[in-house]
């Protein structure tokens, strides 16, 4: 038994040649690697972008850790994080399996939710600066009261009006991906599940669903760690404000650094930006499963 | 299994490259990459001087093709963290466009910037040209770094005359009257102040002016000078629980902490007649002649200096906002490099033309001799109000964002925000802030 199977388990665990990732590698190396080594020695330093560096000890990580605005920058980066994900998770996996119908209508409806993804966020966040601007913006120029809120001035309001542009922005992606992933399903499961009297709530929550497991996973992965880096739309949109209500941890890096001239502090606040990017991407591929090289397909 | 970790790793470790990305991000490079590497670089500021600049150098371009000068603009807050990086990274351009104060110090103490002296000492023309209480703002321990090159901008306080006359008010003189003022104009349906919260450094305009009205130029000359606890005094605490008295009674426009200033929304306000004042430099007004040239032609914009506070120590002469910008030339520059950008200091800026075009633009130029050609000016109401509120000042205090190091007046912007927005007390600000002293 195990003289058959063990040479066949072996070739298929490793995969195809390791020379591959090679050349992905070495752009790694030269373009994240190294820089996040520069940024890991900066932080133990004081520099402020003209002068010389200086070697400074822990004193810009005791900077970094005791000012209040980081901790506030933690939590605004992990109110985001979930609110997107509560939203954005739902939204796209629904549109993403009715989109992969064969419908020429849904065809229709899918180019169109594909077009924001089309937009830099600096667009994104022009255009969505204008219509929400409380004295020229859609709510007064139409002279409708419900809209006519501070939408990106009121500390209470903004975060999920941030949340909302991120979701208009992102979702049409994540569309994509489900969409891709619905399709790979075979059609021969859902003909079973037909014949054996499933309807389609039960086709959708034994079937789709769980074929779905590891497009979620990416899905979702982009979308935690995606979070992480959403700094563009967010500094056009409100630079940070009302005070520090939308200051995100990489909007807190930024103008730390290229603000307040602080390049040690900015990059003590790289490192744990970095730190907390990798511990939840790998959090959530164990989230995956211990098989989680078994095939999506088993048993099709 | 040792592989699959390492896949796992691997692919953790790209999807925390997109965050890295950004860790790693630094200076955008050279302007423009069809430079000859020989002739001389210059950044300028988009807005109401962008025109004049513009012809000035293609002027001295057309004349001068051996020492022309590659000229790209910027907006004013995206110009100021660029600037810094790329002359940090050695990428600056050869003239370096400025406010003078802690900003430029830094730059001089860092070796960035060449010591203009000599140069300023063997051109007494260049010199003299000057209003010489504008000149001293690019002199740093006794030593010029910096020439002024555009307009003087005092902080004036802008009013709708159409929307004054519409509920019967005047402008305001004293403090007391301008809190009276706010009641009305709110039942009148019209926000008394405008004010462009999101970019920060308006807010600066209205501590800088109460401060200097309640506590005189002393209060801020010490804080500059970094003497231990110097925003401990009680003009600082004072002008800020004014401001938060100002906030609380409404005078301010809805949603003013999500209005830009440098996208012109203050000023839009204004002349839309859905705010009655603003308080802002005196470059607004060229914006606003561009913008709105029937609301400016048609005499309904107003100007007033800032009111008295009752008991206050300041002149009421006394201005704050930026004497001039200035140029600096780099010190890595090559040396024809600077050799070009010291003949065009000398020959190119303010020429007849140049000057016309400034007054053209609705600036008063910072030199002397210009009185007749102010008067020719379709603008010469507003223009002779300038120029004599910065001739008559006994004191001009520089913008005090600019006035302090980056670090302190980055705090300072931040906890100020947070004043305007109530988050935090006036005790708050002065106990922070004195913690920056020296930084």
């Amino acid at each position: 038994m195990t003289s058959l199977s063990s040479p066949a388990r072996r070739v298929r665990d490793a995969g195809p040649s390791g020379w591959l990732a090679a050349p992905a590698l070495v752009f790694f190396l030269l373009f994240a690697v190294i820089p996040l080594l520069g940024v890991v020695f900066l932080s133990f330093t004081s520099w402020d972008g003209l002068r010389e560096i200086k070697l400074d000890g822990l004193s810009s990580w005791a900077t970094v850790l005791t000012d209040p605005v980081t901790g506030n920058a933690l939590l605004v980066t992990a109110k985001i994080m979930f609110f997107s994900f509560i939203v954005q998770a739902p939204v796209s996996l629904l549109l993403g399996v009715f989109t992969a119908g064969g419908q020429k209508y849904r065809a229709a409806l899918a180019v169109l939710y594909f077009l924001p993804l089309l937009l830099s966020s600096a667009a994104v966040a022009i255009a969505f600066k204008a219509l929400l601007d409380p004295n020229f913006g859609l709510g007064p120029g139409f002279h409708l009261p419900l809209l006519t809120q501070d939408w990106l001035g009121n500390s209470d309001l903004v975060l999920f009006v941030v949340v909302f542009v991120i979701a208009w922005q992102f979702v049409p992606f994540h569309t994509l991906i489900y969409q891709g992933g619905v399709r790979q399903i075979p059609a021969s499961l859902y003909e079973a599940a037909e014949i054996d009297g499933a309807g389609r709530f039960r086709q959708f929550w034994n079937i789709t669903l769980p074929q779905l497991k590891y497009t979620m996973i990416t899905s979702s992965t982009l979308m935690v760690v995606g979070s992480l880096a959403y700094f563009d739309l967010i500094f056009v949109l409100t630079g940070g404000g009302p005070g520090y209500s939308t200051r995100l941890l990489p909007l807190h890096m930024y103008l730390t650094g290229f603000k307040a001239n602080d390049m040690g502090a900015a990059s003590a606040l790289g490192v744990i930006l970095i730190v907390i990017g990798l511990g939840l991407a790998l959090l959530l591929q164990r989230l995956g499963g211990k098989n989680r090289n078994a095939s999506q397909l088993e048993g099709a | 299994m040792n592989i699959r970790k390492l896949r796992s790793a691997a692919l953790a470790f790209s999807a925390a490259g997109v965050a890295l990305s950004l860790a790693a991000c630094g200076s955008a490079g050279p302007a423009g990459s069809n430079v000859s590497s020989d002739s001389a670089t210059m950044w300028g500021l988009t807005g109401g001087n962008q025109p004049v600049l513009q012809k000035s150098v293609e002027s001295w371009n057309q004349a001068n093709a051996d020492k022309s000068i590659k000229l790209d603009f910027f907006a004013n807050d995206a110009y100021k963290t660029k600037v810094r990086t790329a002359v940090g990274a050695g990428e600056g351009p050869t003239f370096i466009y400025g406010w003078g104060g802690g900003v430029l110090k830094s730059y001089v103490d860092a070796g960035q910037v060449a010591d203009l002296s000599d140069f300023v000492a063997q051109n007494p023309n260049v010199k003299d040209r000057y209003l010489p209480s504008v000149l001293k703002n690019g002199v740093v321990d006794g030593k010029t770094y910096a020439l002024p090159n555009n307009n003087v901008q005092p902080v004036v306080l802008y009013y709708n005359k159409e929307v004054f006359d519409k509920v019967g008010a005047q402008a305001p003189k004293t403090w007391d009257e301008l809190m009276a003022l706010v009641p009305k104009f709110k039942e009148a349906g019209i926000a008394p102040f405008s004010l462009g919260g999101q970019s920060k450094w308006p807010d600066l305009m209205w501590l800088e002016y109460l401060v200097e009205r309640i506590g005189g130029p002393e209060v801020f000359a010490n804080i500059a000078a970094n003497k231990p606890d110097a925003w401990s005094d009680p003009a600082v605490a004072q002008s800020l629980t004014k401001i938060q008295e100002l906030v609380d009674a409404g005078g301010f426009i809805n949603g003013f902490s999500s209005v830009a200033a440098d996208s012109n929304a203050d000023q839009a306000l204004l002349y839309t007649g859905k705010a009655a004042m603003v308080l802002q430099g005196g470059w607004i007004y060229q914006g606003m002649k561009k913008d709105a040239a029937d609301f400016v032609k048609g005499g309904k914009l107003g100007y007033a200096t800032f009111p008295t506070v009752s008991g206050g120590k300041g002149d009421p002469a006394n201005v704050v906002g930026n004497p001039s910008n200035f140029w600096s030339i780099s010190a890595k520059a090559t040396d024809a490099q600077k050799k070009a950008a010291l003949d065009y200091v000398k020959d190119g800026m303010f020429t007849d033309g140049d000057t016309q075009a400034l007054i053209d633009s609705g600036a008063v130029p910072v030199i002397n001799g210009i009185d007749s050609k102010l008067a020719a000016s379709p603008d010469k109401d507003f223009l002779t109000f300038v120029y004599g509120m910065a001739k008559n000042a006994p004191s001009f205090t520089l913008s005090w964002d600019q006035a302090l190091s980056p670090a302190q007046g980055d705090a300072m912007l931040s906890n100020l925000d947070q004043i305007f927005l109530k988050k935090i007390s006036p005790e708050q600000f002065v106990a922070t802030m004195n913690a920056t002293i020296g930084k």
